[in-house]
């Protein structure tokens, strides 16, 4: 059908909708990597002197350690020295609340359709704007501080509560965990930090938008969640990023500490631009994630929706320390064009009577690959350990590849560990039966894959899923022909 | 309603239809029937625009407009509905919520509001007394592990909620026990109106007996060799397609 293709020509050629960018005075580092700007961003951040020493550790353990290779991604090196370590907006003063803001910053918010007001206003979501690497505003502080929660940027936790950041900070992802983590804690500029106090469960969800708007500058996040004994708190953490032709580099690191009967969801949608459609530039994502549930009957839940990025090398994990702890993680990925993702998680079986549950969701179409790379460990101490993992593939046309990669490792004979895998391809036969019932093609491709995902997104608040539901569309439209 | 004027169609290069002429007017039973391997189930997915068949001569017009021009998605909305022979399994994808999605879109394109939630469901327990469909039913994910009967019921279901001005049914009557029959034809008499027009494709003449046809067409070889009315239909019960084949061949010779 003509009418068809043109639809399909229509919506591959869709370029990228948050591709803009905003010509802000920006605060920036010299180019390049050493000890003097890891100096420069630690004096510009007004530091105490065991961050700068806990900073320059790192790049020492750094300077060390070689890239991994072994994830099935393959991009170009990246230059590190050719990159900029630090770029802030440049304000006139700290502002106390949003009405002090530039408006040209909250301009940028609201073209991406998350206008910290109407934030504010609706549903009662704390959020922390992140953007490049200075915390731009943090609503809701007063109502989460009468709690005792403390949720703020990084940087003003670092000032606030150095004792709390100096206890957690590395406890969970050390600088010597990997070569990004390590990169990271030698040059992160900021991020976010929660603290919810023993007892409390936290009221609202808190969140955090994260965007790369500076070119060339690499963006390393840090966020610290600590939730004390019995206490609760979900967290969401939104990206986009603007159209750039030179890829960038995010290298964050998450770290989630859960006290006993603690229980810490973190939800991502990630909508990093992915390159275009003939694999011209786009964000390379190295992050590394991980959580403790150090307490007994802890539990740390990820749920992740991963719709952008050029290249994305994610494994967010948990440490299943405390008996009777649980470890889940929920995913969708998906790839398009040029995309290359390698992502999974690790479930480490510590303590006793421990649980995890693996769901992951993969969707790939274009020319892209999709890898779910997964480890389920059992050690010794770990008696009655369970596992259940669920990883299934679909296809969208035939020059897309999906790969699995589970690895299981046991040290305890009274261990139980299940996984199962699927594969499958969008048949036509189920976009004609959609079209016949007048469902247009590439609202039939959203129906079909929010269907397959469907276990996934509905781990995500209410307000987040609908969201990711029409990422997971934009990001597959015109994907099958 | 409906002008089919010398199509042709082919698979692969294969021919399939080799000149098809058929009038449909409002108000109108249609029953094609004929051997396996005839072109009834081709000519069915033509008329709805899979893409896997090639219409290479002909025309057809449906409503004064050209039919073929249309994509699938523009036909279903004009007002074709196919009621599939196979009905697809869609995992995860509740039938409330895919047909909420279907007919807000048939909605919009004939220039009616999107139904809201409310409203979408009194429609939809109006139209479930139908075809005596349950609830739970819909609220599973489309077609997935329902049975052959639940299926076709399903399909009616989806007819009775998209108010289609041409109904084709292909091979609605396959895999049905003789209750399901009653209750899928119950549904589809029900749909039936002076403004509406209906297309039974069936290989027996057992569903033509809850669905009364006005005409009744033979179809073999990819065209219509013979026509007539219900008693058409009888008689090939008795006497099997032999006969038409024999009719046809002899004159083909002469």
């Amino acid at each position: 059908m003509s009418k068809d293709n043109q639809i399909l020509e229509e919506f591959t050629s869709k370029e990228y909708e948050h591709g803009w960018s905003v010509n802000y005075e920006a605060d920036e580092a010299p180019v390049g990597l050493n000890e003097d700007i890891i100096r420069w961003i630690s004096v510009k951040k007004e530091e105490p002197q065991w961050l700068l020493e806990w900073r320059l550790k790192a790049f020492k353990t750094w300077q060390s350690m070689t890239e991994p290779e072994w994830a099935n991604v393959q991009y170009p090196k990246i230059d590190l020295q050719a990159l900029k370590y630090y770029s802030a907006p440049k304000q006139k003063s700290k502002p106390k609340s949003l009405d002090e803001l530039d408006p040209e910053l909250l301009a940028i918010y609201e073209r991406l359709g998350i206008s910290l007001n109407e934030q504010k206003r609706l549903q009662g979501i704390a959020v922390d704007a992140v953007l490049d690497s200075v915390s731009v505003a943090t609503t809701f502080k007063e109502t989460l501080s009468k709690l005792g929660i403390v949720f703020c940027s990084f940087s003003e936790a670092v000032k606030e509560h150095p004792e709390l950041v100096k206890k957690y900070l590395g406890s969970v992802v050390p600088i010597t965990d990997n070569y990004y983590a390590a990169l990271n804690s030698a040059v992160f500029s900021d991020g976010s930090f929660c603290y919810i106090p023993k007892g409390v469960r936290c009221p609202m969800e808190l969140s955090t938008y994260f965007r790369i708007n500076a070119a060339n500058t690499g963006q390393f996040e840090r966020t610290l969640i600590v939730a004390e004994d019995e206490s609760y708190v979900s967290y969401l953490e939104g990206c986009t990023a603007p159209q750039r032709d030179e890829n960038q580099l995010h290298a964050a690191v998450v770290e989630i500490y859960a006290g006993a009967h603690a229980e810490v969801k973190y939800s991502t949608v990630q909508n990093w631009f992915p390159g275009d459609k003939n694999g011209k530039g786009g964000i390379y994502n190295f992050v590394t994630k991980r959580g403790i549930c150090a307490g007994d009957h802890s539990k740390i839940s990820w749920t992740q929706v991963e719709t952008g990025s050029a290249v994305t090398w994610k494994y967010p994990s948990c440490i299943l320390k405390g008996d009777h702890s649980i470890g889940e993680f929920y995913s969708v990925a998906v790839t398009n064009n040029y995309q290359q993702a390698d992502t999974g998680t690790k479930m480490i079986h510590i303590g006793k009577n421990t649980k995890s549950r693996i769901v992951s969701k993969g969707i790939s179409a274009g020319k892209s690959q999709n890898s779910y790379r997964g480890q389920v460990q059992v050690m010794k101490r770990a008696t009655n350990a369970r596992n259940f993992s669920q990883c299934d593939s679909l296809l969208m046309g035939d020059r897309c590849g999906a790969h699995t990669f589970p690895y299981i490792d046991i040290h305890n004979p009274t261990a139980k560990v299940e996984h199962e895998a699927t594969t499958s391809k969008i048949g036509e036969d189920q976009i004609f039966y959609c079209n016949q019932r007048g469902i247009a093609t590439e609202d039939a491709v959203a129906l079909i894959v929010n269907g397959y995902a469907k276990e996934v997104l509905n781990q995500l608040p209410m307000e987040f899923a609908v969201e990711a539901q029409k990422l997971l569309a934009l990001t597959l439209e015109g994907s099958v022909g | 309603m409906l002008s089919i004027k010398n199509l042709h169609a082919s698979i692969e290069g294969t021919p399939i239809l080799r000149g098809i002429n058929l009038e449909i007017k409002a108000g109108e039973v249609h029953a094609i029937m004929g051997p396996n391997g005839s072109g009834k189930s081709t000519l069915a997915s033509v008329l709805a625009g899979r893409e896997e068949y090639e219409v290479t001569e002909g025309a057809v017009l449906f409503q004064g407009k050209d039919l073929l021009e249309m994509a699938p998605e523009e036909r279903a909305r004009e007002g074709v509905f196919l009621a599939f022979q196979y009905p697809v399994e869609i995992p995860g994808v509740s039938s409330t919520n895919f047909l909420r999605t279907a007919v807000n879109q048939v909605r919009e394109h004939r220039g009616l509001e999107a139904l809201d939630a409310v409203k979408f469901l009194s429609l939809m327990k109006e139209k479930m007394k139908l075809v005596e469909i349950d609830q739970k039913l819909l609220s599973r994910a489309l077609n997935e592990g329902f049975s052959g009967g639940e299926k076709k019921r399903n399909e009616i279901f989806q007819m009775a909620m998209l108010e289609p001005k041409l109904s084709i049914l292909d091979e609605t009557d396959s895999g049905l026990d003789i209750d399901a029959l009653k209750v899928v034809s119950n549904g589809v008499n029900q749909l039936k109106s002076a403004e509406n027009a209906t297309i039974v494709v069936t290989h027996y003449q057992r569903l033509l007996d809850y669905i009364v046809p006005d005409y009744v067409h033979v179809l073999y070889k990819g065209q219509i060799v013979k026509s007539g009315t219900k008693d058409l239909a009888l008689e090939l019960e008795e006497k099997g397609y032999d006969w038409i084949k024999e009719e046809v061949e002899s004159k083909a010779i002469v």
